[in-house]
Order: C-alpha cells, then sequence, then structure tokens
C-alpha cells in the first residue's frame, strides 16, 4: 500500500516533527511513503478570502501534485476538508472534475486513514499524561470526523484524557480570520484558553496544527505553560513494539 | 431605527462590545443554557437530520416558487375580506400604515412580535404622527422602548445584553416604578401598565412567524400572548411580513414550527401558537379591518442568486445561539436589526456592502451555524460567497490585505515560488523575531518566535506569538529525502 503525504503549509514551514510523525507512524504499519515534491497549499486561505479566480492555479496545482497517488493521507483535518471540496468546485470542469474526483474518493485526514483505512485502534503509543483534545471545527464539521481522533487516543497507555468544556467552540484560528479580525480572534482565544486551563491538563492535543499554533501563541504570549502535540505525534510517542501489528489491509 | 441600527463603524462597535463584559458573560450564559435546552428539545422529538431536511425542502420549494404562493395567499387574504398590500421599499411599507392610521384615526396602537416593523423604521414614523402613541407589548420589546429606544441585540431574545437591576432603573425612571429588582415582581408591573393600553388600542401591528398561503391566515408562536391581544382587542389589524415567510398548507406551517420552538427556545411548541385572519361573522373578537403588509425591501435581491437560500430563513436565531464569533461581539457589534450568523448574510442583501461590508469578515468560518440551521442553510458558504462578490465581482479592496492575499494566491500555486519561500523564511523572519523563556512546549523549537511583523502577520502577533520557521535543513522535506537515502541504503 502506497500513501503520499499531504503536509499542509503550515506543518510544511514550521511543524516539520509533525510530518516526520506521521511517516513513522504509516512505516511502522507497513506503508509505503512518499511525499509528492509539488504540493504546496490546499488553497483555503484565498479561496475562503473570496478570492476564487485567484485559487485556481493553487487548485490545479494540488490536483495535478497527487494525481498519480493511491492515497493522500494530510496532517489536518481543515486542509484535508479542503480538498475533499474540490470534487464540488470542479463538478462543472471538463478538464478537471474527474481529477477532483478522484481526490475526493481517495484522501484522507491521518487518523481516518489509520482508523478507517488500516482498521488501527491501538498503535501501540504510550503517553503518561493527563491531556485535553481540541476539536478542530473543520475536522468536525466540514470533513464531519468526530470520532477516529478520540478512538486512537483512547488506545494510547497511560494516557489520561480530561474533557474540556465548550469543545464546539472555535479557537479564533479561521485562517485570514486569525489575523483580519484580531480582537474577535483574541476573545476567542482567551477564551479556549481559559477552558483548557480548567481542565487541568498538562498535553493539548489536537488534529489541526494551525488551531494548535493559535491556542499555544496565545499560552506563550500570557506566559502560561502548556505542551503542545499534535496528534501524530502522540501516536507516535513511547511505542511498544509488542502492540504493532501490521494489518490485512498493508497487503491488499 | 431600521436595518441599521447604529453609526458607528464596525471597529468602533466592535471596540464597545469588547468592553461590555457584562454582556459578554449574560451572552455566553444564555448561549450555554440555550444549548442544552436545544439538544433536549431536538431529542425528544427524535429523528432531528430527518426533521432538518423536511425543513429545508419545504422552505426551499416555497421560496422557489414564492410569486405563485403570495399570490395565492394574497388572494385568499381578500376573499375573507382582508386588504393586502405589497411594498418595495420601507417608505411604501411605512407610507401605507400611516394611511391606515390616519383613516381611522387611531390614537393607540399596540405592537408585537415584529422584527420587519423595526427594519423598516416604522416606529419612528409612527411616533412622528400627531396624537398617536405606540406600544411595544413583548416585554424585552416594552423593556427597549422605555430605555429610549435602545437597539435589539439578538432576534429571539432582544433584551440579552442587560440584566435586571438595569432593567428595574429603567423602570423607576420611566414609570415610576417602586419595587425590587424581581423578574417576576417587574413582569406584573409590565403586565399592569401594558393591559391599560391594550384596552384602549385601536389598532394592532404585529408581524407574522408564517403566512399560510391557502388559507390566507397568519401563524404565529409565542409565549407571553402579547401577539393575541393584538389581534383580539383592536378593531384593526395591520400583519407586517417580510415577503418569504409564506408556507404552502397548515401542514408545512406544523413542522415548521416545530422546528422553530425547538430550535429558538429549546421548546417542543411555545405556549400559544396562533393562527389568525379577519374575524368571521360568528365570531366575537377579532379585527374587522385586517390588512397584510408584505414587505420586499430588497429580499428579491437574493431571488434567483447564489443568495436565496438565505430567504429560507424562519428567525429562530439558533446560530446565534451556537456562534463563537456572536458570543464574544453581541448582537450590537453588528450594527444591524439582524445580527449574529444570519444577520451577517442577510444584513449586506438588504443593505447592500457599503454599511454592512465587514460583517461577512466577521467569521472564523467554524461552521457551527450551517450545523445547527433548522432548515439547512449553508450560512458559512454564504458568508464565503459575500466575499467572493466583495473581491473577484465588484473588486472592492482592502489595502494591504488584499495584496498580501493575491501574492499568497500567487506564491500557493507555484512550487518553485513556494519552495524558494521555504528555504528563505528562516532568514528574514530573524530580524522580527524575540527570544524569550517559552512556557509551550513542543512549539517554539526553532529559536524564538516572531512578535511583530508587517500587514496579515500584525494581525496575528498583535495578539499571540508565531514560532519561527526552522532552518532550510530541518525543514520536512529535507529529512524526507535523507530518510529515503538511508531507507535505500538500508535496502
Amino acid at each position: 500500500m502506497k500513501v503520499s503525504i499531504y503536509t499542509s503549509c503550515v506543518v510544511d514551514l514550521l511543524f516539520p516533527n509533525v510530518a516526520i510523525a506521521m511517516v513513522e507512524v504509516l512505516e511502522r504499519f507497513g506503508v509505503e511513503v512518499d511525499v509528492p515534491d509539488k504540493q504546496i497549499c490546499c488553497g483555503q486561505p484565498t479561496y475562503n478570502s473570496g478570492y476564487r479566480e485567484e485559487s485556481q492555479k493553487t487548485l490545479i496545482n494540488q490536483l495535478e501534485s497527487f494525481k498519480d497517488s493511491e492515497y493522500v493521507v494530510g496532517a489536518a483535518g481543515s486542509c484535508v476538508a479542503m480538498l475533499k471540496e474540490y470534487e464540488e468546485i470542479f463538478k462543472d470542469d471538463p478538464k478537471y472534475a474527474r481529477m477532483a474526483k478522484e481526490l475526493n474518493e481517495k484522501t484522507y485526514e491521518f487518523t481516518q486513514f489509520l482508523n478507517r483505512v488500516l482498521g488501527l485502534t491501538d498503535v501501540g503509543a504510550t503517553l503518561d499524561a493527563k491531556a485535553t483534545y481540541h476539536r478542530s471545527c473543520h475536522m468536525t464539521r466540514l470533513l464531519k470526523e468526530r470520532e477516529t481522533p478520540f478512538i486512537l487516543l483512547d488506545h494510547v497507555k497511560d494516557l489520561e484524557m480530561i474533557p474540556i468544556p465548550h469543545i464546539e467552540n472555535c479557537c479564533g484560528f479561521g485562517g485570514t480570520f486569525s489575523v483580519k479580525e484580531p480582537v474577535i480572534s483574541n476573545q476567542m482565544v482567551t477564551e479556549k484558553m481559559n477552558d483548557i486551563i480548567d481542565t487541568g491538563a498538562e498535553v493539548l492535543i489536537s488534529a489541526d496544527m494551525a488551531c494548535l499554533m493559535n491556542i499555544g501563541g496565545k499560552f506563550n504570549r500570557e506566559g502560561k505553560r502548556i505542551k503542545i502535540m499534535h496528534i501524530a505525534e502522540v501516536l507516535n510517542h513511547g511505542i511498544d513494539e509488542s502492540r504493532v501489528h501490521i494489518p490485512d489491509s498493508v497487503h491488499a | 431605527m431600521g436595518l441599521k441600527t447604529s453609526t458607528k463603524t464596525f471597529d468602533e462597535r466592535l471596540q464597545a462590545s469588547i468592553e461590555d463584559t457584562f454582556m459578554q458573560k449574560a451572552v455566553a450564559k444564555a448561549q450555554d443554557d440555550q444549548w442544552v435546552k436545544r439538544e433536549g428539545a431536538r431529542e425528544e422529538l427524535g429523528h432531528w437530520e430527518m426533521w432538518r431536511e423536511l425543513g429545508e425542502q419545504i422552505r426551499k420549494e416555497t421560496i422557489a416558487y414564492l410569486p405563485d404562493y403570495l399570490e395565492q395567499f394574497s388572494d385568499n387574504v381578500e376573499k375573507n375580506g382582508g386588504h393586502v398590500f405589497f411594498a418595495q421599499t420601507e417608505e411604501e411599507a411605512r407610507d401605507y400604515v400611516r394611511k391606515v392610521t390616519l383613516e381611522k384615526q387611531a390614537k393607540k396602537i399596540v405592537k408585537s412580535k415584529s422584527m420587519v416593523t423595526t427594519e423598516v423604521g416604522l416606529d419612528q414614523m409612527l411616533l412622528e404622527l400627531d396624537g398617536v402613541s405606540v406600544m411595544e407589548t413583548d416585554l424585552a420589546e416594552f423593556i427597549l422602548q422605555m430605555d429610549d429606544w435602545d437597539e435589539p441585540s439578538h432576534i429571539v431574545f432582544p433584551n440579552i445584553h442587560k440584566n435586571r437591576e438595569q432593567i428595574r432603573k429603567v423602570f423607576e425612571k420611566k414609570l415610576g416604578y417602586d419595587g425590587d429588582n424581581e423578574p417576576v415582581h417587574m413582569a406584573r408591573f409590565a403586565r399592569k401598565v401594558l393591559r391599560e393600553f391594550f384596552l384602549e388600542a385601536d389598532i394592532g401591528i404585529t408581524g407574522c412567524n408564517f403566512a399560510i398561503a391557502d388559507s390566507g391566515i397568519i401563524n404565529l408562536v409565542t409565549n407571553e400572548g402579547n401577539a393575541d391581544l393584538c389581534i383580539s382587542i383592536p378593531k384593526t389589524q395591520i400583519v407586517l411580513m417580510g415577503m418569504e415567510r409564506i408556507v404552502p398548507t397548515m401542514e408545512e406551517a406544523e413542522v415548521v414550527d416545530n422546528l422553530l420552538s425547538r430550535s429558538a427556545v429549546g421548546q417542543s411548541l411555545t405556549s400559544y401558537v396562533t393562527f389568525a385572519g379577519r374575524t368571521n361573522s360568528d365570531e366575537s373578537d377579532g379585527p374587522e379591518d385586517f390588512h397584510v403588509v408584505i414587505i420586499d425591501n430588497g429580499r428579491s435581491n437574493a431571488l434567483g442568486t447564489v443568495f436565496q437560500p438565505m430567504l429560507q430563513c424562519i428567525r429562530c436565531g439558533a446560530c446565534l445561539n451556537v456562534c463563537p464569533v456572536y458570543r464574544h461581539i453581541g448582537g450590537h457589534g453588528y450594527g444591524s436589526i439582524y445580527p449574529g450568523p444570519m444577520g451577517a448574510v442577510l444584513s449586506p442583501i438588504l443593505g447592500g456592502y457599503e454599511d454592512f461590508g465587514d460583517l461577512p469578515y466577521a467569521s472564523s468560518l467554524c461552521g457551527a451555524c450551517t450545523d445547527t440551521c433548522p432548515v439547512k442553510i449553508p450560512l458559512h458558504q454564504l458568508l464565503i460567497e459575500h466575499r467572493v462578490k466583495m473581491t473577484d465581482d465588484l473588486k472592492m479592496t482592502h489595502g494591504l490585505d488584499d495584496l498580501t492575499l493575491r501574492v499568497i494566491g500567487k506564491a500557493t500555486a507555484s512550487p518553485i515560488l513556494f519552495k524558494m519561500a521555504m528555504k528563505m523564511d528562516h532568514l528574514p523572519s530573524g530580524v522580527l523575531s524575540k527570544h524569550k523563556q517559552t512556557s509551550v512546549e513542543n512549539l517554539y523549537n526553532y529559536d524564538g518566535y516572531l512578535n511583530m511583523g508587517p500587514g496579515l502577520l500584525g494581525g496575528w502577533t498583535s495578539i499571540r506569538d508565531l514560532p519561527r520557521p526552522p532552518k532550510g535543513k530541518d525543514a520536512f522535506r529535507e529529512w524526507f529525502k535523507h530518510h529515503k537515502k538511508e531507507q535505500q541504503g538500508g535496502q
């Protein structure tokens, strides 16, 4: 089984550790991994800001980057949701409609791929910590994935998950919203920070690095302590080889 | 007051909202409470998603054949002996109500349950008529009127920004109330004031939740029963309705009333669900003279466009109750009679981008509104459509932000430019970087954080720290190249 890693810009530019963790987890389960070199951004920042014409080339670049991939697995729920949205965006385009449909069908967010495609629940990870999970809006509402991160985290040995109040509320990132509307964004991320502090968790986990960057950036500005981990890093932590079993689906 | 409720700029309104910590707490609490109630009410009904689909279907179909349904409704009202007036603009709506008021030589007017009257600036017009007095009879609206017509801040809980002590003071100052700030005591007092007004009223003005096309009657859902008094005591009733507030038959009204009550206030049904029109010959109460003013006022701007789904809205306010932006800036932040996500979509349709062009950007596009809307309006997608209209179609520019986004558009479309940027970005960011003890583990691994920046970056670093990018050799793609080589070497 071959997987193309879709890094997303935030991870590509700022958090190589997240993409490395993804590669290591996938390879541990016998998956062959590549990183198509042409890939850049899903186009969401400009597309959602209303620059539909400007973002067209970006979208097409992504379509072409992954056209030969068997599976595309992304590090961010939000960016993956955008890739899957291409099918609707290009539905009347004679040249790209088919490619967009294929991309939609073969693209998964990282935890989705582990659980729904490989059928994994326990990846062999161990993390002795009290943690809480930030459920990003786009992963939940656009990608409609509410379960897989929790299924996998439930099987991380020694990890105690503490529920966060107002789990449904946005952290105030929202792509360009965070920089265009800093006053409102500040209110939102401050409430999120306080909700996280109220849980007493030492570690904040999410499947969207952009949200973590936003929330973590606020913690850092306020001088409040927290450890930030992308879920791929959690699932690559403290591996107990005896719990690693390569699923049959990899050989199929 | 009209559609536009404030002369301040968006930034000024925002600042006022952010400073109003009482309002923020009140709104957050109301949202949290409504969440619990709404979820309970949905669960009790069961099959919520199927109900939503039915709701969407009904509203979509009605809007698709709107002219036909409006004609049918209008014919039936007239068949029952009532009058219908189609007002294209707010002026026409006001003029019609003025004409009826003057013809009836009315002195006292009672009002209930109508946001659209505020939208068209009806109160102001009536107050300017000699010898005419007007009374808002819904408790929350009554309080706003007594407080010098303070602007509403929510479409279902217009008074959400006020606490009980503030209300007590308004009553004391304007009505000589000398009791305590217990809601039940104040409500009893308000009721006494209102009762006297009701008994002497010549005209009752109400809105309408839904107009029923095949029978020419209107449907109102209320909890206080004031709308029923507005309908049953005065001899003349004037109904003002947005032209989209229509359903084909009583059967569809049942579905949308169910969705409305559950979504708006978390009740299976409201205390009063009223169906009314002109008095039948065998009835002793109700209006002998019945007028319906059907208002366009910009709604037809949405017809036949990508914004048409906005006309499905049943004004339940559920999108406000889940919106994290509304949670923090409250209704007054929007500067429109229609706040929150539904308002951010609707206000520019009705009032244009000059006054309301900021609203579509005041959203993180989290999608909570779309997810909760009982008639499945794709609210956050329509916000993007407004942005598209402003940037791509109208070429409205937003200064440096506009330029930056166009540059981002170019950079993210070209692998060569992007890779150059990846190699370069550690270098220039060094100039802007700060070093301090970082409190966030696993985020600031690469030599400090960015503290300020030009253009869009400044918006980020004004409130939070941005990690510096890793050096080229530490980048993921470099790592992966070595990793592959090692793998191949090992084989």
